[in-house]
């Protein structure tokens, strides 16, 4: 055994970072959100539910906020289209080639966001290569304006960014998946689609869940691609609570929106762990 | 239960080996620079139970991986009933495949596990449930056909295992070491049911194992693999008494290698001399030790003398280390006996010391 010393010497710094760095944050967070701010731009400690009032009666919270989760939504579809065949084909498919393309589709992670958010600006802008493209080729005359300041860029932008993101929880799940059952699948009969269906894809559920809740989750809370190629009808919630915290300056607001997106995190998280239980075998 | 049995499989009662099934021609197959068979050629006969013995790296997985579809082989043909069989898929070989960890689906159930062969073939709901109900009945599993494959155990998994595969009537079984994860007791109970099963199901069985006392107690014929060569394939009580090379007569089984020299239609091995009828020449002999006998001196028997250098008590029999004058040690095995001390008189028949090939270390 060891001394208690020791162990509250090991402990005690990661308490420590969680109390500071997590448990304090939240608490202001939650305190801020019943809080208000005075004309004269003064945080007045009076609690009161005035802030949530405001969400529920203002048409452009709720509003934006169904926005950022239909795109979310989108963004989640996109990537698990993208990221399932990617990773189906990386484990069963690629043979030798596994590790090339493991570290191809993990290299894009190691490029700065605002890189790879600003790529996509060149490529769908005006004067951008899509657009010189298609008039070069004649398929347009004057440049597509849908393309860059549109929710079509946002989905676009976080789809790839999010991506890799649906990909490894399903790459690994697929990876654990004994190659035996597929063996045992084919001797009884089952040709190699059957075998899909029938065996791998519902063995890999859990992975598909852990991938739908990462590029939901990380897309619903994003603010640069919104920022960046979003324009005026692609602004998401978190582009909200930046200017209620830095230009407006009304911190209990902007707290009290993201104390409900935090709930509906948790609440998100709670329901797909769930599900994973149910779905897990091993 | 044989009413059942029959008919949940649809088979003619069993028959000892029939016509040949399984035809395998010069299968050979390599990995890298690696040869793991070479020059396979084996035929498994209708309703046979055939086992394939060898160590661990002789092979016998990959030849049962070849002939279930899962690995393709370098070169040799497979041929069941008149039907080239290596050219097919492993879902359109009528074979099915008992897997050494029984590969059951975890996210199925008992029932979905064993209705899974003839789900896939589309088979009408009604035949379905009633011939999954029928092979679960014949594997003692009707009570356990809702519960998942983690909860029950390893012997209970392998009868499903075994279930699912028969339930879909295949032509061959193929078993992968499928006792191997159980315990001696529970073992030794289901190489006896598994023997009986084949017999009322007249399924031709090919089943693979490294243990050599597993092999002689199920099959009607061993086939000995080493190095990815066939060493010998014969009956049970064949391959034992009648081992053609070194190699298999101390493999199967426990057994004295005697080398001696033959002149003049007799062999001599240190002082023992036996009359034998080979030509001239080195000779290698096996003797059991069983068949050398405690007795007093007597006559048309090979006799010798010799000391007590270990016993090892084995219950019904045990086993005795004895030390000829003249060097020789030989393993002795008599009936459990009161203490044995100081020069003692063994014989053996000249019969008994049956010559077998030398089997040279290969690489």
């Amino acid at each position: 055994m060891f001394s208690r010393a020791y162990r509250a010497a090991i402990t005690l710094p990661p308490l420590l970072w969680v109390a500071l760095f997590l448990l304090t944050p939240y608490l202001l967070m939650f305190c801020f959100s019943f809080w208000s701010v005075s004309p004269s731009q003064e945080i007045v400690h009076q609690w009161n539910f005035n802030n949530y009032r405001e969400l529920a009666a203002k048409g452009v919270y709720p509003e934006t906020l169904f926005r950022s989760m239909w795109i979310a939504a989108r963004v989640t579809v996109f990537s698990l289209l993208l990221g399932y065949p990617l990773a189906y084909y990386l484990s069963f498919r690629a043979g030798a080639r596994k590790e090339l393309f493991y570290q191809l589709v993990i290299i894009p992670l190691w490029v700065s966001y605002l890189v790879r958010a600003y790529a996509w600006k060149t490529i769908l802008g005006s004067d951008g290569v899509l657009n010189t493209l298609l008039q070069y080729v004649h398929l347009t005359r004057h440049p597509l304006d849908f393309l860059l300041y549109s929710p079509f860029a946002v989905v676009l932008t976080l789809t790839h960014i999010y991506t890799p993101f649906a990909f490894l929880p399903i790459y690994a799940a697929l990876e654990h998946i004994p190659r035996n059952l597929v063996e045992a699948s084919h001797d009884l009969g089952a040709s190699p689609f059957q075998t899909f269906w029938r065996v791998i894809f519902p063995l890999s559920i859990p992975g598909v869940l852990a991938g739908a809740t990462f590029a939901f989750v990380l897309s619903l809370g994003d603010f640069l691609a919104p920022l960046l190629l979003g324009g005026p009808s692609g602004i998401m919630i978190s582009n909200i609570v930046v200017s209620l915290f830095g230009a407006a300056y009304n911190w209990p607001l902007g707290a009290a929106i993201s104390l409900c997106m935090l709930l509906l995190v948790i609440a998100l998280l709670f329901l797909t762990e769930r599900l994973e239980k149910k779905w897990s075998f091993s | 239960m044989t009413t059942t049995t029959q008919s949940v499989i649809g088979a003619k009662s069993a028959q000892a080996a029939g016509g040949s099934l399984l035809d395998i021609r010069n299968i050979a197959k390599s990995f890298g620079s690696n040869p793991v068979l070479r020059d396979i050629s084996l035929d498994v006969a209708e309703g046979e139970f055939l086992t394939i013995l060898g160590e661990s790296g002789s092979g016998k997985t990959t030849l049962l991986r070849v002939i279930a579809g899962f690995e393709q082989a370098d070169s040799g043909e497979l041929w069941m009933s008149g039907e080239r069989l290596d050219r097919l898929p492993p879902y359109r070989r009528r074979v099915n495949t008992v897997f050494q960890n029984y590969a059951l689906f975890p996210h199925l159930s008992v029932e979905e596990n064993v209705g899974y062969g003839l789900r896939v073939a589309k088979s009408p709901a009604a035949e379905l449930a009633s011939r999954v109900q029928q092979a679960l009945a014949m594997v003692k599993m009707s009570a356990f056909s809702k519960s998942k494959p983690s909860k029950i155990s390893g012997g209970q998994q392998q009868r499903v295992a075994l279930a699912r595969a028969l339930v879909n009537r295949p032509r061959l079984l193929l078993l992968d070491e499928p006792l191997s994860a159980l315990d001696a007791n529970l073992r030794r109970q289901m190489q006896i049911e598994l023997k009986s099963l084949q017999r009322e199901v007249g399924i031709s069985f090919l089943f693979v194992t490294h243990d050599q006392e597993e092999a002689m107690v199920m099959s009607d014929r061993i086939a000995l693999l080493r190095n990815g060569e066939l060493e010998q394939v014969a009956s049970p009580r064949e391959i034992y008494s009648r081992p053609a090379t070194a190699y298999t007569a101390q493999f199967i089984g426990h057994t004295n290698l005697l080398r001696a020299d033959v002149k003049d239609r007799t062999a001599r091995c240190h002082s023992l001399t036996w009359p034998v009828s080979l030509p001239d020449g080195p000779a290698l002999f096996s003797l059991r030790p069983e068949n050398i006998r405690l007795a007093p001196d007597q006559s048309n028997q090979v006799s010798f003398r010799g000391a007590i250098r270990n016993q090892a008590f084995h219950g019904a029999t045990e086993l005795l280390q004895i030390e000829c004058a003249d060097g020789l040690v030989l393993s002795v095995r008599i009936p459990a006996s009161a203490r044995l001390q100081g020069n003692l008189s063994f014989q053996f028949s000249a019969s008994d010391a049956v010559p077998v090939r030398e089997s040279p270390e290969k690489s």
